[in-house]
């Protein structure tokens, strides 16, 4: 060893010999090792199955939910959702991105835009609740939710090194986001009995107001049951299913929702698809408490130099709110305003099977849904698929959720079923 | 720890005994001593002192473009630009975070790789580093001192750019109580404590790449290959970290925690990827703490 000449190099070198010395790389080697593996095991070790509860049955676990009164709440929701449409921001399932971007969260969405339907023309303010909604849309985010009471409630979406806050309190709704650092306010609605809320937006996507819509919705095309046990944010669930009766077409599995054994709080929603990939969307507690939130949490005082939108200009420029339907199929942003497309709409089918036809408006399709030129029906033909059937034959246009055709004649049919139930449709319509 | 050990203390205890103080209280002193010797000769290069002028001079950069842009009443530019922008002009306080912001994914890893790629290798290149061996504290205890000197080199650098920020958001804009990103206001002294805890957390983010430059420096004897390796591998994990196709890998790479010091400034305080952080620059601390130490306790220095 050239360093022994080196006095005063206290034996850490010295007296061991090379095999010694070689083995202390291993120290980083195992360090490394066991880190792997915990990472790998210990998520694996603590899923120590689902928790033993009374058996209840379906009506009493809507019943529970429906008598549920819990007026506090704080908490952290995952949202997520895998619609399979190309190129939404998020990147939530296209084919680019494979499963799901994992902690991509808070992209600034300024490729919502295009999707909305009903975006009107001129400025926005970037704190409008509406076009929040429509940029959770895609991908994953985290939520967090404090309420206390009816007078008093927050939703903020966290961002990357921003958050985009929704505070109500007692008659004031405001809106703050601090990447743009502007906030938006209203004054709620006085008088009315119904939930006071501004507009439809991001706090339509906690599991809570979610479930919520979906019951509101059941009838006779629907089964609910009861499936086991399972574990949320920590708290014991029981796990209801809503699935569509009788509808082979439909591309909704079953709607799942997790419910608090012990106060009935709706802990997570899930709408599952039929092709068995990861849920469609899901919104999730990762972290609940029933406790009192803190009261600075509901007050919020616009900081000096932010620009501020008031409800009624923002409402001038916004016009009527986007059309949201009800419930969780029929809440896609955007499918309402098909409707105002213009030409005869109606509706083939119920509840889950069923599919929206718009007649062609006069004038508007030519012949047929070719582009006339080959490179054209080319590019169409990767973006869509041609199916036949007794009305002749269209183009598909798929999502994980929802499936659209335009017939040769200019018809689209549009529904969240598969490509069968589209063409079956087609045919009975 | 090793082996060796044993060996050491006796050694050092043979080396120490005339001057009749016990190994164990020799051995902290010789520790001790020695990084307060390594932390002066870090902190008194002209190459240190330049690379935290460097730091110190781009929150004023900031803070005048940011005063000349908006001083003119232009309106903001929506959610463009490094994070925090929007707020510097309504409270100097943010002009700390987005200072701290823009030098994270860039400037200030560069100088920490700089200054811990050197550590090793520098005094191996200079031929001092065989002089440093003769002082009786042992290899393992050089090298701590070493990985100690650039933790404190972390520290400073990000202390120096809130420090220097700091000023200048007080001399440009106006100060008061804090907006944090939830809509939350707090008193102009919660503000001051949340920034220091940011710089805190900010220094812990520097710590993975800190063991990976010390590491990197025990591997060569040359100082200019150590410091342009480290700066080389940040580089190539910043351009790792935004390839969408490389997802399942991103939670591992150093800098994917980076930017979680933003949520400190939310309220109730979001821990989850604070902590996240700590742990993974814990993570590299340990493997490439450990490998350097095994790299260096174990290698021949001949210069």
């Amino acid at each position: 060893m050239g360093n022994t000449g080196n006095t005063g190099d206290t034996g850490d070198t010295g007296k061991s010999r090379p095999g010694k010395k070689a083995m202390r790389y291993a120290v980083p080697v195992a360090v490394a090792a066991v880190t792997v593996a915990s990472v790998g095991l210990v998520p694996a070790l603590a899923e120590s199955g689902d928790p033993e509860l009374p058996e209840i049955t379906a009506e009493e676990l809507v019943a529970k939910i429906a008598a549920s009164d819990v007026q506090r709440l704080s908490g952290t929701v995952e949202i997520s959702s895998d619609l399979g449409i190309p190129g939404l921001p998020g990147g939530g399932g296209g084919g680019l991105f494979g499963g799901g971007p994992h902690g991509e969260r808070g992209e600034r969405g300024e490729g919502a835009a295009p999707y909305d339907g009903a975006a009107p023309e001129g400025e926005q303010s970037p704190a409008d609740p509406a076009d929040k909604l429509l940029e959770l849309a895609g991908g994953e985010h985290t939520l967090r939710v404090a309420i206390d009471g009816p007078e008093r409630q927050r939703l903020s979406v966290v961002e990357e090194t921003a958050e985009y806050s929704l505070i109500h309190n007692a008659g004031e709704v405001w809106a703050y986001d601090s990447a743009s650092d502007t906030a938006y306010h209203a004054e709620a609605p006085e008088g009315g009995a119904e939930r006071e809320r501004p507009a439809p937006g991001p706090q339509d996507l906690t599991p809570g107001e979610a479930a919520e819509q979906l019951l509101g919705a059941v009838d006779d095309t629907t089964a609910v049951r009861v499936e086991g046990t399972t574990t949320v944010a920590g708290r014991d669930a029981y796990e209801l299913a809503v699935a569509p009766k009788d509808a082979a077409h439909s591309t909704v599995e079953a709607v799942r929702i997790a419910v608090d054994a012990e106060n009935g709080t709706p802990l997570r929603f899930a709408l599952d698809a039929g092709d068995g990939g990861a849920p469609l969307v899901e919104a999730a507690y990762t972290e609940v408490d029933f406790g009192k939130p803190a009261a600075e949490l509901f007050t919020f005082t616009p900081p000096k130099g932010t620009e501020v939108t008031e409800a009624d200009e923002w409402d001038a420029a916004e016009g009527p709110a986007g059309g949201h339907g009800a419930g969780g199929v029929n809440g896609l942003p955007g499918l309402g305003s098909l409707a105002e497309l213009g030409g005869d709409v109606e509706v083939v089918g119920e509840g889950w099977s069923s599919v929206v036809k718009i007649a062609a408006p006069p004038g508007v399709v030519g012949e047929g849904a070719g582009l006339g030129s080959p490179e054209a029906d080319g590019f169409l033909d990767k973006l869509t698929e041609r199916v036949e059937g007794d009305f002749g034959t269209g183009r598909v246009f798929g999502t994980r959720l929802v499936n659209a055709m335009l017939t040769d004649d200019g018809t689209v049919y549009l529904g969240a079923v598969t490509k069968d139930g589209l063409v079956e449709a087609a045919n009975a319509g | 720890m090793s082996p060796a050990e044993p060996a050491t203390a006796a050694s050092e205890g043979a080396a120490t005994g005339p001057r009749s103080a016990p190994p164990s209280a020799a051995r902290w002193w010789w520790t001790f001593g020695l990084l307060r010797s390594e932390l002066g000769v870090t902190l008194r290069r002209w190459r240190t002192l330049a690379l935290l002028g460097i730091l110190a001079a781009l929150p004023v950069l900031i803070g005048i473009a940011v005063k000349v842009e908006t001083g003119d009443g232009g309106g903001s530019g929506g959610g463009e630009g490094p994070a925090f922008i929007h707020q510097v002009t309504n409270n100097g306080l943010f002009l700390v975070f987005t200072a701290l912001a823009a030098t994270l994914p860039f400037f200030l890893p560069m100088t920490v790789g700089v200054v811990a790629g050197d550590s090793v290798a520098g005094e191996a290149a200079a031929g001092t580093l065989r002089y440093l061996l003769v002082a009786p504290a042992g290899r393992s205890r050089l090298l701590l001192a070493k990985f100690a000197s650039v933790v404190v080199f972390c520290l400073l650098a990000t202390l120096v750019v809130a420090a220097s920020a700091l000023l200048v958001g007080v001399a440009l804009f106006p100060v008061g109580d804090v907006t944090l990103l939830s809509g939350v206001t707090v008193s102009f002294g919660e503000g001051l404590l949340r920034a220091l805890a940011i710089a805190l957390a900010v220094t812990v983010s520097l710590l993975g790449l800190a063991a990976l430059g010390l590491f990197v420096s025990t591997l060569t004897g040359s100082g200019i290959a150590a410091m342009s390796a480290t700066v080389g591998l940040l580089i190539t994990v910043q351009i790792l970290a935004v390839i969408p196709q490389l997802d399942a890998l991103h939670p591992y790479l150093f800098p994917y925690h980076w930017l979680s010091f933003a949520d400190l400034l939310r309220a109730p305080v979001l821990w989850d990827d604070v902590l996240a952080n700590a742990g993974l620059q814990a993570l590299y601390v340990a493997v490439f703490g450990s490998a350097a130490w095994a790299r260096f306790t174990s290698r021949d220095i001949a210069a």
